[in-house]
């Protein structure tokens, strides 16, 4: 296929996927298998969990991990960048335009009683994400710990969540240093964290 | 200058976000207190505006806190940053990702950091509660009179709100978009009808 079709057609199905992926990262996973997937065929459904693998262990955006992986994929590294521009386009788009709005329409009372109700709602979301993510990522009593101890730090004691992640990463660096047989029970464990599509 | 500090400060955000969206949030929070771009009220808006809005939650809070600092250019610069650490990081690794995933090294690594983040979320949850569910904030006073004066620290209606979409959410797997309309409905009656909070 000519490159220059190609890209246009990588950036406007990245584009349509950014439109609809309501609720973020995950949530995107069945637009992509969709999309990418049955319709373009331009990776398999096993590539998918290999997606997810990289994209949860690289920082950033998961929506924007996966784009630019599967870009690249397909057409290198123009074609990350064109999945990257293509995905986050469309948010970008659609805040500014809100955020132009908002600042006339936030004082309205309507729209600050609108917010108010979500509030509590979105305390629902996350608390389930949480429980969710929690499931995969803590396995045993030391994981429990060890994200109890993070959310009493960083909400009682304003903790930054970069010296967190940090002390998260030092901690686990130590198991392995110091624990030998503590680290081969866990690497045994290893299981099946990716089949979450 | 304001646009190269916004580029600087959502390029670390982006750096450290492992787990998505929710996670990032105490990390944006902690930039925001510490520049005192804007209240956690309105940094709280911005979650739920995100959160119903198609596309990353990054890049959506990015986008909007961005054009709240420094107008259109101020959310351009931070939607660039949010995503430059995954573009670059997703191009540099994923050629050797599946050889350096399987290490033990590695495995241990994110043995440690995994729980941190599910506790990210936690802390989360409790920031957007601190502005809704609770009245003051979530304080010691809090924990000495929640038994005895529940009506003081505890905000009613936000408490309902909570619970209800909670249940939705979990048991009955209705879309979040619906339980977010339907909680910002809510907030519009409650303040029609009910007129003492």
């Amino acid at each position: 296929m000519n490159v220059r079709i190609k890209l246009k057609d990588i950036f406007f199905t990245f584009f349509k996927i950014g439109l609809f992926a309501f609720g973020g990262g995950y949530a995107m996973i069945p637009l992509i298998e969709r999309e990418i997937v049955d319709k373009k065929k331009w990776i398999k459904k096993e590539d998918i969990s290999d997606i997810i693998a990289v994209s949860e262990s690289v920082p950033g955006a998961i929506a924007i991990n996966s784009s630019t992986f599967i870009g690249y994929k397909i057409s290198g590294r123009i074609g990350a960048i064109t999945a990257a521009a293509g995905i986050i386009l469309p948010s970008f788009i659609i805040i500014l335009a809100i955020a132009m709005g908002f600042s006339q329409f936030g004082n309205n009372p309507f729209v600050q009683a609108f917010f108010a109700g979500i509030r509590p709602a979105i305390v629902a979301l996350i608390v389930i994400a949480a429980i969710n993510i929690g499931k995969t990522a803590i396995k045993d009593r030391i994981g429990m710990v060890v994200a109890f101890i993070t959310v009493v730090a960083v909400s009682f004691f304003r903790v930054h969540a970069i010296f967190a992640i940090l002390s998260g990463a030092l901690f686990g660096f130590l198991v392995y240093r110091l624990w030998p047989s503590k680290v081969k029970i866990i690497l045994e464990k290893k299981d099946d964290r990716h089949d979450l599509s | 200058m304001i646009y190269l500090k916004l580029l600087f400060v959502f390029l670390k955000i982006g750096l450290f976000s492992f787990g998505g969206g929710y996670a990032m949030i105490p990390l944006i929070q902690n930039e925001i207190d510490a520049n005192g771009w804007m209240s956690p009220a309105e940094f709280v808006d911005i979650i739920s505006i995100a959160e119903m809005t198609p596309g990353p939650i990054a890049v959506n809070s990015a986008t909007f806190v961005g054009y709240k600092v420094a107008g259109f250019l101020g959310s351009l610069s931070s939607t660039i940053g949010v995503s430059l650490p995954s573009l670059i990081l997703i191009l540099a690794v994923s050629r050797f990702f599946f050889k350096y995933q399987e290490t033990p090294l590695n495995a241990m690594i994110f043995y440690g950091v995994r729980p941190v983040i599910a506790g990210l979320i936690g802390s989360a949850a409790i920031f957007v509660a601190k502005t809704s569910i609770f009245k003051n904030g979530l304080t010691v006073e809090v924990f000495n009179s929640v038994i005895s004066k529940p009506a003081n620290v505890l905000d009613f209606w936000g408490i309902i709100i909570f619970v209800v979409s909670f249940l939705a959410l979990a048991k009955f797997r209705v879309h979040p978009t619906l339980i977010i309309a339907g909680a910002g409905i809510a907030g519009i009656l409650v303040n029609t009808f009910v007129p003492v909070r």
